[in-house]
């Protein structure tokens, strides 16, 4: 694999970790912390939406980002033909 | 049959279990023992993972401390959850490409220094004594509770159960046990929440039963709030605690548990990087159902125990009450002696003048009321049968064995492969190795059982000093090794060491009362103890660039192993030097 190639492919996997970490500040600190009170003011279901985001939805959001996160991956090492036989 | 024959009867057969699994998989190799040969499944991984992460602390205690904290609590599912997303993203491929045994091992080598694997060694042993101790005692505390023996039999018991796997087994025994372990864990978590749920809010699923309507139609977090307004408390669902300092313990709890030793070697076991990621997500799966189930399970506790005993009188109380009375971990103080049991927020004034003072009630009455009780009592609160509150029992042993044994094992690896093989005596053979191996794991679990029967004053103390020592010391020092080629020796040392040494300041000043001491208004930007591990983790980062970029750069050869880390092709199993 040239320099190029995997300068290429480092940058990639940069920006997917950026974006996935951008969600994963978002749902934790943001929605659960920061603006708690303001999403509180609006419900799902009997939850008020910041304690629900708190205590329930940033935990599955974890579980998801984790596994966008290996696809996006395994996707990429084949493309740059880096993946393991 | 009665409790205690049922307990003995599932805690017998699931400990015939572990010992079984054991001697099938005893390790021949000190792969094997480190490693348990680079060759178990992501799955399987992902399992004993959870049960390696999930401590006593958390099958036992969470839900309870939730359901006196409601919304601070967060911290706990937040913190501990969160910090997957990091070990999956930032650090878990990379060290099984780099694939070594060790988290040592990978700071001794990327920074070309000894200076640095001891310090890493320190830290990782520290670290993990400090953890262990506590589980030791966890195994004690749930013995003496259910089979009504003596703690210190308790300990011993559990030391000699653990001594025979991790010893023989090393970390191939210790990962199928563990998967054994998960199972029953969350098999004896999920039935008296299921149960509950289904009995208060007619939903089978304790996740949304959590967010459902109780019998008088209202939401049972509706429910909890204005329960809480009445007796003078704080809303369940907003917190009490600072925006900041919640902010800082959740992410001093997140990055310490990506930092933790015992947690980053689990990512060494699985055959491919590929597989790496993949049981990280696993491991969170699994973690999750516990950690979504715990917060239903505080709300459901917390109104159960209020309904029965706010203000009724204490003759006509449930036979739990006077059975958690007897163990003095419940007391009942009738202060103004009127019969009825009172239990309200006498720290609140206003409450105190207005309701409390026109009631004639002159203090709370529940004296004394331990966090545990509302997990080790859920069964009998919800009237089930005594089989359900034996798998509790099973449940709460599996959780503080696993962990211990995994903790153990760093401990020993620490000693026989960081100390011995890579710095004392770097000829020993293979054999040699592997039996200083199982003395260091000896030698641990004597430790352990030591500090689980003489628990210092200080584990609860030091708990929140392993996060935090975690976060300001390996996490930095590995994200850099990864993330930033240029990082050098003399960055990563002067920065574990700085981030190390703060956090130990801080916690000695404001949790042991040393240099002076000083109370919550004296905290630096209000933030308390167990979140400083945030400030230490951020020194350390702002030291180990500003230093780096002012010394020479790393030689080529460490450039270039940071360039085939970032790369999954060509990982093979994890090899030695």
């Amino acid at each position: 694999m040239s320099n190029k190639d995997l300068k290429q492919y480092w940058k990639t996997n940069l920006f997917y970790l950026a974006i996935l970490l951008a969600v994963w500040f978002v749902v934790s600190y943001c929605c659960g912390i920061f603006f708690v009170e303001a999403l509180n003011n609006i419900r799902l279901g009997g939850f008020k939406l910041g304690f629900w985001f708190a205590q329930q939805g940033s935990i599955y959001v974890f579980v998801i980002l984790i596994f966008v996160y290996v696809w996006l991956m395994n996707r990429l090492d084949q493309k740059y033909d880096v993946d393991e036989k | 049959m009665g409790v205690q024959t049922w307990t003995f009867i599932i805690v017998g057969l699931t400990f015939a279990l572990y010992i079984g699994i054991a001697i099938w998989a005893r390790a021949g190799s000190t792969k094997e023992f480190y490693v348990a040969g680079g060759g178990v499944p992501p799955i399987a991984n992902g399992m004993a993972t959870a049960a390696d992460w999930m401590s006593a602390a958390s099958f036992i205690s969470m839900a309870g401390i939730i359901s006196f904290i409601g919304y601070d609590g967060s911290v706990y599912l937040m913190g501990w959850t969160g910090g997957y997303v990091l070990l999956a993203l930032l650090l878990a491929p990379y060290l099984r490409k780099f694939g070594k045994f060790t988290v040592p091992d990978f700071i001794g080598d990327r920074y070309y220094s000894n200076i640095a694997r001891t310090v890493a060694v320190a830290c990782a042993i520290i670290v993990s004594f400090t953890y262990v101790a506590g589980q030791m005692r966890g195994v004690g505390v749930v013995f003496s509770r259910f089979l009504e023996v003596d703690i210190n039999i308790g300990v011993f018991i559990g030391m000699c159960i653990v001594f025979f796997y991790a010893v023989l087994g090393g970390m191939k025994g210790i990962t199928y046990t563990q998967v054994a372990q998960y199972c029953v864990l969350i098999f004896a978590y999920m039935v008296p929440a299921i149960f509950i749920s289904l009995a208060m809010t007619g939903n089978v699923i304790p996740q949304l039963g959590f967010g459902g309507t109780v019998t008088d139609g209202t939401f049972l977090l509706d429910k909890i709030d204005q329960l809480h307004t009445e007796l003078g408390f704080a809303e369940y669902t907003s917190g009490t605690k600072s925006m900041i300092d919640v902010f800082a313990i959740t992410f001093a709890l997140m990055v310490g548990t990506a930092g933790l030793p015992h947690v980053i070697v689990r990512f060494f076991t699985v055959p491919k990087v590929r597989d790496a990621r993949k049981s990280a997500g696993w491991a969170l799966i699994f973690i999750a159902i516990l950690y979504t189930t715990a917060p239903a399970i505080a709300v459901f506790a917390r109104t159960n125990m209020i309904n029965t005993i706010s203000n009724k009188e204490y003759t006509e109380m449930p036979s739990w009450v006077t059975n958690w009375e007897k163990t003095g971990l419940l007391k009942w103080e009738d202060k103004n002696g009127d019969g009825v049991v009172q239990y309200y927020n006498d720290k609140n004034e206003a409450y105190v003048s207005s309701v409390a003072a026109q009631n004639g009630w002159k203090g709370n009455e529940l004296t004394t009321i331990d966090k545990d009780i509302m997990v080790l009592a859920n069964p009998e609160i919800a009237n089930l049968p005594a089989w359900v509150i034996a798998l509790v029992a099973a449940g709460g042993l599996a959780a503080a064995l696993s962990t211990a044994a995994g903790l153990l094992l760093v401990i020993s690896t620490a000693i026989s492969r960081d100390l011995i093989k890579m710095q004392l005596k770097p000829d020993i053979s293979e054999k040699g190795e592997l039996l200083s191996a199982r003395i260091g794991a000896v030698f641990a679990v004597l430790v352990a059982g030591y500090f689980g029967i003489n628990p210092p004053d200080f584990v609860a103390a030091t708990v929140a000093l392993a996060f935090g020592l975690a976060a300001a010391s390996f996490f930095p020092a590995i994200i850099l090794g990864v993330f930033d080629k240029r990082m050098n020796r003399e960055g990563a040392v002067a920065g574990m060491l700085v981030g190390i040494l703060l956090m130990l300041f801080y916690m000695m000043k404001y949790k042991l009362q040393m240099f002076g001491g000083g109370t919550a208004e004296d905290w630096w930007f209000g933030i308390s103890p167990e979140g400083f591990g945030t400030v230490a983790m951020i020194v350390n980062l702002v030291v180990s660039l500003v230093v780096s970029r002012m010394t020479a750069p790393p030689p080529k050869e460490v450039q270039d192993i940071v360039e085939s880390i970032r790369i999954p092709r060509g990982a093979g199993a994890a090899h030695d030097h």
